[in-house]
């Protein structure tokens, strides 16, 4: 096995995912299967090669820093859960 | 009248021509959706009021003689486009209730263009599919033949411009969504170069790989959707600065002095004898119209899919990551404390593709695992990025299939990830590699499903993928071939 259910329990926390038994179950075995298809990866020497995270790179993508106009506050809240008109409310943290 | 099937170049030289006005090309697109829609399932929601407005607006706008390059053309986006004060809702439960304070630029272009935008098309939740059918609002179906997949992520685009619904529409293509359901659905699709077409407004999936790009019944077309698309956008800051090219003026060149590299990886196992025989016809049409044929290598073509899927995955955790539930979106109202509320709104808004992905990311980036796989992936990302930079040394542009086969049937993939990832290889590596890609007709198969044919080609030469698009639908005869529903 590449990965067991405790691992997938571990990336779901991480992932901030609950899993139901049923799913933990299916998705470790099919994780397992993705990430065993993936290690053909290994076959092929990279030792040296620089990484793309980006196919085409831009250099410093400056703006004028000038003054404009953000969005207004009350269509900022219009599509949250809770708010008190002012700012957005969660549970209570401490 | 049918004017729902006329392309956008045949509608715009009616609408100038006064044969017909904006407003009969909105309701016979209404009229088709009411008539297939139940079938087809193209569409989370349609505007019909406020296209048949847009429509008042535009005639008046031609009566003035102010209108703009696509004044009156009704057009579908994909659902991952945020519409300003219309909602998008990405295909998931997570965004049911989203309405946008903002246009994405390709709607403000589009719009300022003169273009009606009549609904937002079913699309795989999150982008994160190959078939639609991951989608919370219903799976679009093929137009072409009951019980078969549409393709995905753009699957209701491609239904929506096969079936008459409306005469074009915008997808997006992370790993081939704009391109595979273009080739199931039997239309053109594009994915420009990454960077060519701004990503503002655009619900991020793998920020490095998503591009917008049409989906239309024509070449012509596509080119005139990319001409209002297309563009650098300070508002993206991937977006590049290049010079504007009108992509219509070039297209009906011929292919004399191109080369067209067939690249052998391409055509190997697993590649449907039907898909082989319509691609090596088109490719016979590409040397009558004067392109020399040349054999390339993409040598480490059989790495794809396995970089793709760490990729792509790695960089939907961290962008997914903003499904909180605290500042737009579902929340699950019930947790009493702030980690639970993260926990059971993510658990409860996200469907089981978009988990697994989410799952696949996190643990490829995670402490321990990130040189293993998200750092290894991308390292394989510049081998086949050099693939494409030595093969592009030999020829103008590649030729391929888009998919190893025609539509499979409704269902028979879906609980099976690997196989449907597995489905995606030979549109990912234009993803990967930056470089545009489009799907153009090339004939059907025997139970009569639609067959694309890929052109791929060098950083922002879209304009010579056109051209090599115009002479194979020329040659063939597929150009707006509507699918009878």
């Amino acid at each position: 096995m590449k990965i067991n259910r405790k691992e997938v329990e571990h990336v779901a926390h991480l992932a901030r995912l609950t899993l139901g038994e049923e799913e933990l179950e299916k998705l470790t075995g099919q994780l397992d299967t993705i990430l065993r298809y993936v290690d053909k990866l290994d076959a092929l020497d990279t030792a040296g090669i620089e990484p793309t995270t980006h196919a085409f790179s831009i250099r410093n993508a400056f703006r004028e820093d000038s003054i404009h106009a953000s969005l207004p506050q009350e269509d900022s809240l219009r599509n949250c859960a809770k708010s008190d008109g002012e700012t957005f409310v969660v549970p209570r943290i401490i | 009248m049918d004017y729902n099937t006329y392309t956008v170049s045949e509608s715009l030289e009616k609408l100038a021509s006064g044969e017909i006005c904006c407003k009969d090309l909105v309701t016979s697109c209404l009229r088709q959706i009411e008539k297939s829609e139940d079938r087809l399932h193209s569409f989370i929601t349609v505007f019909s009021e406020e296209a048949l407005a847009r429509a008042d607006e535009e005639d008046e706008k031609r009566g003035k003689k102010e209108s703009g390059p696509l004044s009156g053309i009704p057009l579908s986006v994909k659902d991952l486009l945020c519409t300003k004060d219309r909602q998008t809702t990405c295909g998931s439960k997570m965004l049911q209730n989203f309405v946008p304070p903002y246009d994405a630029t390709v709607i403000e272009k589009l719009e300022k263009d003169g273009a009606i935008i009549i609904g937002k098309t079913t699309m795989d939740e999150f982008a994160m599919g190959s078939t639609s059918e991951t989608c919370y609002y219903g799976v679009p179906q093929n137009p072409w033949q009951d019980g078969y997949v549409a393709g995905g992520s753009s699957g209701g685009s491609a239904t929506s411009v096969a079936s008459g619904q409306c005469l074009a529409s915008l997808g997006s293509d992370t790993g081939g969504s704009i391109r595979q359901p273009a080739s199931l659905c039997g239309v053109v699709g594009m994915k420009p170069t990454y960077g060519r077409v701004s990503r503002y407004g655009l619900v991020a999936f793998a920020s490095s790989l998503d591009q917008i790009g049409p989906l239309t019944r024509s070449v012509e077309d596509c080119a005139l959707l990319m001409n209002t698309i297309a563009g650098y956008d300070k508002r993206d800051s991937t977006s590049v600065r290049c010079d504007r090219v009108d992509y219509r003026t070039s297209i009906a060149e011929g292919l004399k002095g191109l080369k067209i590299g067939v690249p052998q990886e391409y055509f190997g196992e697993g590649l449907d004898e039907e898909v082989e025989k319509v691609v090596r016809e088109n490719i016979a049409m590409a040397k009558d119209c004067g392109a020399q044929i040349v054999e390339v290598s993409l040598p480490h073509t059989d790495y794809c899919v396995a970089a793709y899927y760490l990729i792509a995955p790695a960089e939907a955790s961290s962008n997914l990551a903003r499904y909180d539930g605290v500042v737009y979106g579902y929340r699950e109202m019930e947790a009493e404390t702030l980690v639970d509320m993260y926990k059971r709104t993510r658990s409860e808004g996200f469907g089981a593709e978009v988990k697994r992905r989410i799952l696949i990311g996190t643990y490829a980036l995670s402490s321990g695992y990130y040189d293993a796989y998200y750092k290894k992936a991308s390292q394989v990302r510049t081998v086949i990025l050099q693939d494409f930079k030595n093969a592009f040394q030999q020829c103008d542009a590649l030729i391929s299939a888009v998919t190893p086969t025609p539509a499979w049937k409704v269902g028979e993939k879906a609980d099976d990830p690997l196989a449907m990832y597995l489905s995606d290889i030979f549109s990912l590596s234009a993803n990967l590699a930056g470089i545009p890609g489009m799907s153009v007709p090339g004939g059907f198969s025997t139970k009569g499903l639609p067959i694309g044919i890929q052109l791929q080609g060098p950083h922002f030469k879209e304009d010579t993928l056109l051209t090599i698009a115009y002479n194979i639908e020329k040659a063939n005869g597929l150009a707006n071939r509507l699918a009878p529903v």
